[in-house]
């Protein structure tokens, strides 16, 4: 095998070959999806905007991903509906918004791709944010204390303070409130919701 | 195998001439390959600092769980991006152009671009480094570096492809050895590669799911079409050169290599099964994964027929141990792989630790000791000098050896029964978390193992290009020869 220019033509067909059949085809076939409008008149799944696409930001900055999955396998395969992660398996269509699909490889944690329907208490987000072993206990979820301030109460307690399970032992005097960036995360994950039904797959 | 592959490679016994013009060549290469062999060695200890944390992290989520810079989320894919584009890409750069050099009997062309390359190289790996651990990371795993900085690393690789033709031009031999093959796909693969994934995937060109599946296709990619055939020529050339002996057979080789680059390519969706893509996309994927078995057989009976009546070298030469050790890890990971891609195993082993100890297996075992092997036969004709301790070399070899196997067995074994059970929807999510816990451990304590051996093989690189003094000439065997071979400086 000694001609250069087979190498070459060789070399480059094989990559652009695949190129072709594993992005763009796909992309022709599937870049035309759009959102399905359930009979309320709502196009779903909604476009993430304002303090839920800052929340998604979040997701991405804090490698949420690199432990939660968001997608949903049929069923047969696996046990994630059984499990009530989903009502249905997820398909191309639940993420025509998304940019970059959170798809995720790993399951440390549990599926997210319906957890605004699982879990739809902002307090149980914002506990399971500050201290995972307060509502999930012996979780290996990294505590996410950094998304909150710790105050001194000194006349009154502020209104958007967590709610604590009266075991948890904190200071009398001292509150817990979230800062702007827990909120926006626990809007985006209240928001999550792959449960409408889609005609392709009931 | 034709008489010309021998002239290609060499053997131990080597006329004046050919010492004069090797010589040349690795005296043109000294720093630029010096210089990329360095960085990747200051990257490993990064990306193994990051890996040790992220691992005591897993089973203690307290553990310096108050600095958002730390936390979990930023420093996994830090770790990823440091190994992949710090110390495997760097090693595996140096290697290519140094191999290139010496197969096509020039001089490394563009030494002083070559330098500013690799320091830009090192700019970006720390600024895209940085910025992950600031929160500025992608979410898009293997390309989580933010946008800008894949200018520089296209620019810098853009001179080692040019680079890299130069010297395939002004090649000095007719017969271009399979080695030569592989070098050359890969560096022409990478770069499409890199350039496709960034200009789609970042500025969100392809919509909603495709980007999960042009994500896979360029990351299962950086693998096949970068990491394995570099690994590979460097098999095909440490192998018959340290052993004196010609490669078993041309027409294997052949084969596998045109196998290798028909079907790797079409892999990467084997790691959306189950997800919310078009079937036909992932049964496209299965079929590439499981006609691998072509090029990895090929590939495996060539590399064992060429060491059969060899394997009692595997006792003196450092080289040939990581060498060795590294080939018989590509069969491995590779049947693993293609197994694992069916959906009846799929369906266990994906979303758990299984898949990390998989990922560990080519990434490590094979490709990166591959790469301690081609260092430890490169470093010595740059420098001139010779490895200051065997017993460090041993040191490093067992540290890490033992440490990869360990780390495959407990995540292999953990991960298997954590996917069994997550398919039990009696079994309560957090109990098929607990049960992790202790093999978790076992992959903190095999990467303390592995962090040992770095730190021993960078005290070895660091002695050896800034050098204590004097100069040895011998080889530094583990032992005393048993066989006769060009392990030598001057082979």
């Amino acid at each position: 095998m000694n001609r250069a220019p087979f190498l070459y033509f060789g070399v480059l067909a094989t990559v652009v070959a695949s190129f072709l059949g594993l992005v763009q085809i796909p992309e022709l076939v599937l870049r035309d999806l759009e959102p399905v409008v359930g009979e309320d008149g709502v196009a779903r799944p909604v476009r993430p905007e304002g303090n839920v696409a800052a929340g998604r930001a979040e997701y991405v900055s804090l490698g949420c991903i690199y432990c939660h999955s968001q997608q949903v396998r049929p069923p047969g395969y696996g046990a994630d509906i059984e499990r009530g992660w989903g009502s249905r398996r997820t398909v191309a269509r639940d993420h025509v918004h998304d940019q970059p699909p959170l798809l995720g490889t790993m399951r440390t944690g549990p599926d997210l791709a319906n957890i605004g329907v699982r879990q739809p208490s902002e307090n149980w987000h914002l506990l399971h944010l500050y201290e995972p072993t307060l509502t999930s206990p012996r979780s290996l979820m990294p505590p996410h204390r950094f998304l909150f301030d710790l105050r001194a109460v000194e006349l009154e307690r502020p209104a958007d303070a967590l709610d604590f399970p009266p075991e948890y032992s904190l200071a009398a005097d001292m509150a817990v409130v979230p800062t702007a960036r827990a909120r926006a995360l626990v809007a985006y994950l209240k928001s999550l919701d792959a449960s409408f039904p889609v005609p392709e797959a009931p | 195998m034709s008489s010309s592959d021998k002239a290609a490679v060499g053997t131990s016994q080597a006329p004046a001439e050919d010492l004069v013009w090797r010589a040349d060549v690795d005296r043109s290469c000294r720093v630029p390959v010096g210089f990329f062999f360095a960085s990747a060695v200051f990257w490993l200890l990064v990306g193994t600092l990051l890996a040790v944390l992220a691992a005591k992290k897993m089973h203690t989520p307290e553990f310096l769980a108050n600095w958002e810079f730390l936390t979990f989320g930023r420093i996994r894919p830090a770790h990823l991006n440091t190994t992949i584009f710090g110390w495997a890409s760097m090693a595996g750069v140096g290697v290519l152009l140094w191999l290139e050099a010496r197969l096509c009997r020039v001089r490394l062309p563009l030494g002083g671009l070559l330098v500013a390359g690799c320091t830009l190289w090192n700019v970006a790996v720390a600024g895209g480094t940085y910025e992950i651990l600031a929160g500025r990371g992608t979410s898009v795993e293997w390309l989580e570096f933010p946008y800008f900085w894949s200018f520089f690393f296209a620019g810098v690789f853009g001179v080692v492809m040019v680079a890299s033709i130069m010297m395939f031009s002004a090649r000095r031999v007719s017969h271009i050895y399979v080695s030569q093959w592989y070098l050359f796909g890969s560096v022409l693969w990478f770069p499409f590669l890199y350039l496709m994934a960034n200009t789609l995937i970042h500025p969100g060109a392809l919509g909603g799911v495709v980007q999960a599946v042009a994500n896979w296709w360029f990351a299962h990619n950086v693998l096949g079409l970068w990491f394995t055939p570099v690994g590979l020529a460097t098999v095909y050339y440490l192998l018959p050169k340290l052993l004196g002996v010609p490669i078993h057979s041309y027409h294997l080789s052949i084969l596998g290599f045109w196998t290798l680059a028909l079907f790797y390519n079409w892999a990467g969706t084997h790691h959306l099964i189950g997800g919310p893509i078009p079937a036909w996309l992932v049964t496209v994927g299965i079929v590439g994964s499981m006609m691998m078995f072509i090029p990895v057989g090929t590939v495996a009976i060539n590399h064992h027929m060429t060491m059969r009546g060899h394997f009692h070298r595997l006792l003196d030469s450092p080289t040939l141990r990581f060498t060795v050790f590294g080939a018989m890890s590509y069969t491995a990971v590779s049947v693993q792989g293609s197994l694992t891609s069916l959906r009846m195993v799929n369906e266990v082993g994906h979303f758990t630790h299984y898949t990390v100890a998989h990922a560990h297996l080519g990434v490590y075992a094979f490709f990166t000791m591959v790469m301690f092997g081609a260092i430890y036969y490169i470093a010595p004709r740059l420098f001139h000098r010779e490895w200051a301790s065997a017993r460090f070399i041993s040191l490093h070899f067992w540290t890490v050896a033992v440490g990869i196997a360990l780390y495959w067995v407990g995540l292999t074994l953990g991960g298997w029964r954590q996917g069994l059970m997550m398919n039990d929807p009696d079994i309560p999510f957090l109990d098929t978390m607990a049960f992790t816990v202790p093999y978790l451990w076992s992959r903190t304590l095999a990467g303390v193992l592995m962090a040992v051996g770095h730190v021993v093989f960078a005290v070895l690189v660091w002695r050896m290009v800034f050098g204590p003094g004097g100069l040895r000439t011998g080889p530094t065997l583990l032992r005393p020869r048993v066989a006769a071979g060009g392990e030598g400086v001057d082979a």
